[in-house]
């Protein structure tokens, strides 16, 4: 239901949302946060939490509203961010610079922990103006993976001061996004349309498998990998097309599915409910795709106006091992696609989904959570 | 003092009751006095003060409060914290009692439909009456706050003006005056009231600043001079972009045009929009704004969107959407033209023919092509395999395009020793033109190895093909290197004519031999 999303106005273009990783043995849902923003002259790092349902806050406001607990200032845009443990954040700069953020939770407090300057440049580490964005940064902890508007790719470890492995020129177009396929390879995808996976094992400086879509060459801007089957892969493009890909074969997409009208920014398998996956777009849509098939199991919100679905076809009863995602037989299976946001105005930019909680932003200046997402 | 933020609330709400809720005689009293209590608010912590005080009957600026009350109509509030006075003071309960009654019965003007004003004006000067009675027959004379409330309830501009400390404000004051001598006061009235209002608060003390003039033009019901002097008044186009489109909105401004085409509510939105767009980050909704421009909108947004400055992809492919929405095919191609040139500097091929694509540029697609196969006549390999190997439908952008396309399939061919595709399409690269002749020399260079391979690969037909090719090219240099003797060039030319009339012969036999049983 509507109510149960939470909107708060933060007078900054947000970029990047993620929700801190909940240790291992926690029961409850996600409460904090991280945002990053961009297009300032001062943009900011800041930690938010959302306090337990059901309490007014210190200032009276309502249940979930998230409350800043601290933040610090950002040399650039923020263009990726990726939590590397409990404490620790890695951010991706439009300067080309990396940095690790420390959070502070005795005194809330947000401090540079270690940075590697021109981690992404053009042509030559000497020239003035030589910085080149930073697009991408996974982690592994303590392995982190950055790729840039240089075609590069850099293998950090979180205590060393120098870069492990630097792929010079990996590709000669935008690398826009990565996501590790395994511990020791990782996905890239680009602006002329291909995902490649390279091994990090090896020495040689060439993807290992080269993916590409059919038709024209259009962009993709993200990818993730499914948490549990890791030979399905889905990327969207600048087109707003999602693309699932079986890397165990062939060089092409299994299936191309049309949803925005315009750049698909982030995709995300649910981490623990792969069935369902989010998208969101330039376009100010955000959409949850969802293939589990019992209707008794939708989530309740999906009943509510303001929603607009789409049934592909007959329900089948038993889904066996196989993926729903890399079925590509209508008849056999139904997709269900809402787009979760009923006033659409500017682009939202990211979203992130653990347990029960979504988080988005917006370059509305505004950042979205909704911690009951399967009520 | 009042804010900036204040002041635009203040002016904001008396438009809204003036010019678009444009209310009546009767309900444009009520609304006054509502727009008071909101916002003249610098007795708002006195207030407090007293009512939370364990006795406030006894505080200091109890008889303060409960003027404040009485000037700005709160008769209900008055009349409960006199109440704790006279239960403080049984000497006092007879004067409270009918000091309470009068305020009790005073009559208001209705929002409804219950009385018309004529009845109204009767009920008032029968009160009125009332008050002047006990004033005169000394029923308040021992209380002198009591006494002074009385005479305010009668409309005595002294006593009211007496308590100018409390009011703050000249148009605190109007609004008292009317509510207790013209009650139903109507608009057109207004201004009349305002001025002398203003004259005899102020007194000659002080000017009027800036905001008392914009509110004195609203009262005189002088549109355009409200948003002229809010213009001058304010820093920025905000307040006055906003006003004037509502009240354009509500039909309420004449759209007499300015002379330079535009009416007077998109002159300033364009102005407002235009600032904008000089913001690091508001750019994106100055956009919106332009759309609802009909007459320059477009025109302006034109000129803004290239203006932006774009330090990564993303935002220019943000900016690039924009402009796509809108069919403003100049601007993309001009942006990817910007972006395209910036990757080529730094080297970026891929990124390059990306924009390339987006635009659909042939002629920076021809650029990029020209640029990988100077690379490879240098350096004798390809550079960005990844890219080469994998174009796709994009090959077809432009000629030179397909050619590197088509070039790079050759070597791989080549590569695979599949020798005879690679010399059919080697053939076909020059003879369907796709090929620029620039090239052809590189490409017979190419044929070489192919014509000395032990298979003959190339058919006769195939080797009068390459022959004519090579005699056109020459025929087109001849005339310049007639006098240039041995050179690399002649060399080459010589070996390739030699090359051809070897596999000539060898293929008439192979071609002219019945195949053995």
């Amino acid at each position: 239901a509507m109510e149960e999303v939470c909107a708060k106005f933060v007078s900054q273009k947000i970029s990047k949302t993620r929700w801190r990783p909940l240790p291992a043995a926690a029961l409850h849902p996600p409460d904090v946060f991280a945002t990053g923003s961009w297009d300032n002259e001062d943009n900011r790092i800041s930690i938010w939490s959302v306090g337990d349902l059901g309490n007014a806050g210190v200032n009276g406001e309502y249940q979930g509203e998230p409350q800043l607990l601290c933040d610090i200032r950002h040399n650039g845009d923020v263009m990726d961010m990726q939590f590397l443990d409990q404490e620790r954040i890695v951010v991706a700069s439009s300067t080309g610079t990396v940095t690790v953020f420390r959070h502070h939770q005795n005194n809330q407090t947000l401090s540079a922990n270690h940075r590697w300057e021109k981690a992404h440049y053009h042509v030559d580490q000497d020239t003035s103006c030589g910085g080149a964005a930073c697009t991408g940064v996974i982690c592994n902890n303590p392995e982190i993976v950055t790729v840039g508007e240089d075609g590069r790719i850099n293998l950090f470890r979180a205590d060393q001061k120098d870069a492990v492995r630097t792929i010079d020129n990996a590709d000669s177009s935008t690398l826009h996004a990565v996501t590790f396929l395994r511990t020791t390879e990782i996905l890239t995808v680009n602006s002329i349309g291909q995902l490649k996976i390279w091994d990090l094992r090896q020495q040689r400086n060439e993807p290992s498998q080269i993916f590409s879509l059919t038709g024209d060459r259009v962009p993709l801007h993200c990818v993730d990998r499914h948490p549990n089957q890791q030979h399905i892969v889905a990327t969207g493009g600048q087109d707003g097309m999602l693309s699932i890909w079986d890397i165990r074969q062939g060089t092409i997409p299994v299936s191309l599915l049309n949803a925005h009208e315009a750049e698909m920014w982030e995709v995300h398998f649910h981490p623990s409910n792969p069935d369902h996956l989010f998208t969101c777009s330039e376009d100010g849509s955000l959409w949850h795709w969802d293939t589990s098939t019992d209707v008794s199991e939708k989530p309740s919100f999906l009943h509510q106006g303001g929603r607009s679905t789409t049934y592909f076809s007959h329900n089948t009863i038993n889904h066996s091992v196989v993926s729903a995602w890399l079925s590509n037989d209508p008849t056999k299976d139904r997709m269900e696609i809402t787009n979760l946001i009923p006033n659409q105005t500017l682009s939202v930019n990211s979203l992130d989904i653990l347990g029960p909680c979504l988080v988005y932003g917006t370059d509305a200046e505004a950042i979205y959570v909704n911690r009951q997402l399967f009520a | 003092q009042v804010s900036i933020l204040s002041a635009m609330e203040l002016i904001w709400n008396l438009c809204e009751i003036l010019f678009v809720e444009a209310a009546a005689a009767g309900p444009l009293l009520l609304r006054l006095l509502d727009w008071v209590r909101l916002h003249v608010c610098d007795v708002d912590n006195m207030v407090r003060e007293v009512l939370s005080s364990e006795n406030p009957s006894k505080h200091e600026l109890f008889w303060n409060v409960v003027d404040v009350f009485v000037l700005q109509g709160r008769m209900d509030e008055a009349r409960h914290l006199l109440s704790k006075e006279a239960s403080a003071n049984p000497t006092s309960v007879n004067m409270y009692k009918i000091l309470d009654d009068l305020m009790k019965k005073m009559p208001m003007p209705s929002l409804g439909n219950t009385q018309t004003l004529t009845e109204m004006e009767l009920k008032w000067q029968h009160w009125h009456e009332e008050c002047q009675r006990y004033l005169q027959d000394g029923t308040f004379a021992s209380n002198s706050h009591m006494e002074s409330i009385c005479k305010i309830l009668l409309g005595d501009e002294d006593a009211i003006l007496e308590k100018k400390e409390l009011m703050t404000t000249w148009y605190h004051f109007l609004v008292t005056r009317l509510l207790y001598s013209h009650p139903t006061v109507k608009p057109m009235e207004l201004r009349f009231y305002a001025q002398s209002s203003m004259d005899l608060f102020l007194g000659g003390e002080s000017s009027p600043e800036p905001l008392d003039t914009i509110l004195m033009a609203a009262f005189e019901f002088e549109m355009h001079q409200v948003i002229k002097e809010c213009s001058i008044a304010l820093s920025n186009w905000w307040f006055v972009a906003h006003l004037t489109d509502l009240l354009d909105h509500c039909k309420l401004l004449q759209s007499h045009n300015l002379y330079f085409g535009s009416n007077m509510r998109e002159f300033l939105l364009l102005e407002y929009a235009s600032g904008l767009f000089s913001h690091h980050s508001l750019w994106q909704l100055g956009v919106d704004y332009f759309d609802h421009c009909p007459e320059y909108g477009r025109v302006y947004l034109e000129l803004h969107i290239e203006r932006i400055p774009l330090n990564t992809e993303q935002k220019a492919l943000k900016v690039l959407r924009i402009c796509e929405q809108r069919q403003m095919h100049e601007q993309v191609r001009s942006i990817c033209k910007i972006m395209a040139m910036k990757a080529l500097r730094n080297n970026r091929l891929g990124s390059a023919l990306s924009w390339s694509i987006r635009a659909k540029d042939a002629a920076f697609a021809t650029l990029i092509s020209d640029r990988f196969l100077k690379d490879y006549c240098e350096r004798g390999c390809f550079s960005d395999l990844d890219l080469i190997d994998n174009l796709g439908p994009s090959m077809l952008l432009s000629d030179r395009l397909t050619f590197l396309g088509k070039y790079r399939e050759f070597h791989r061919l080549y590569g695979e020793k599949r020798f005879s595709e690679a010399a059919r399409l080697l053939l076909m690269l020059m003879t369907a033109h796709i090929a620029p002749c620039s090239f052809w020399m590189t490409l017979l260079t190419d044929a070489l190895p192919l014509l000395e391979q032990k298979e003959v690969v190339f058919s006769a037909e195939q080797t009068y093909e390459l022959m004519r090719c090579l005699e056109d090219l020459t025929a087109q240099k001849s005339d310049k290197q007639k006098f240039q003797g041995e050179d690399v060039e002649t060399v080459k030319v010589e070996m390739l004519r030699l090359a051809l009339a070897r596999n000539l012969a060898r293929v008439i036999i192979k071609e002219g031999t019945l195949e053995g049983s």
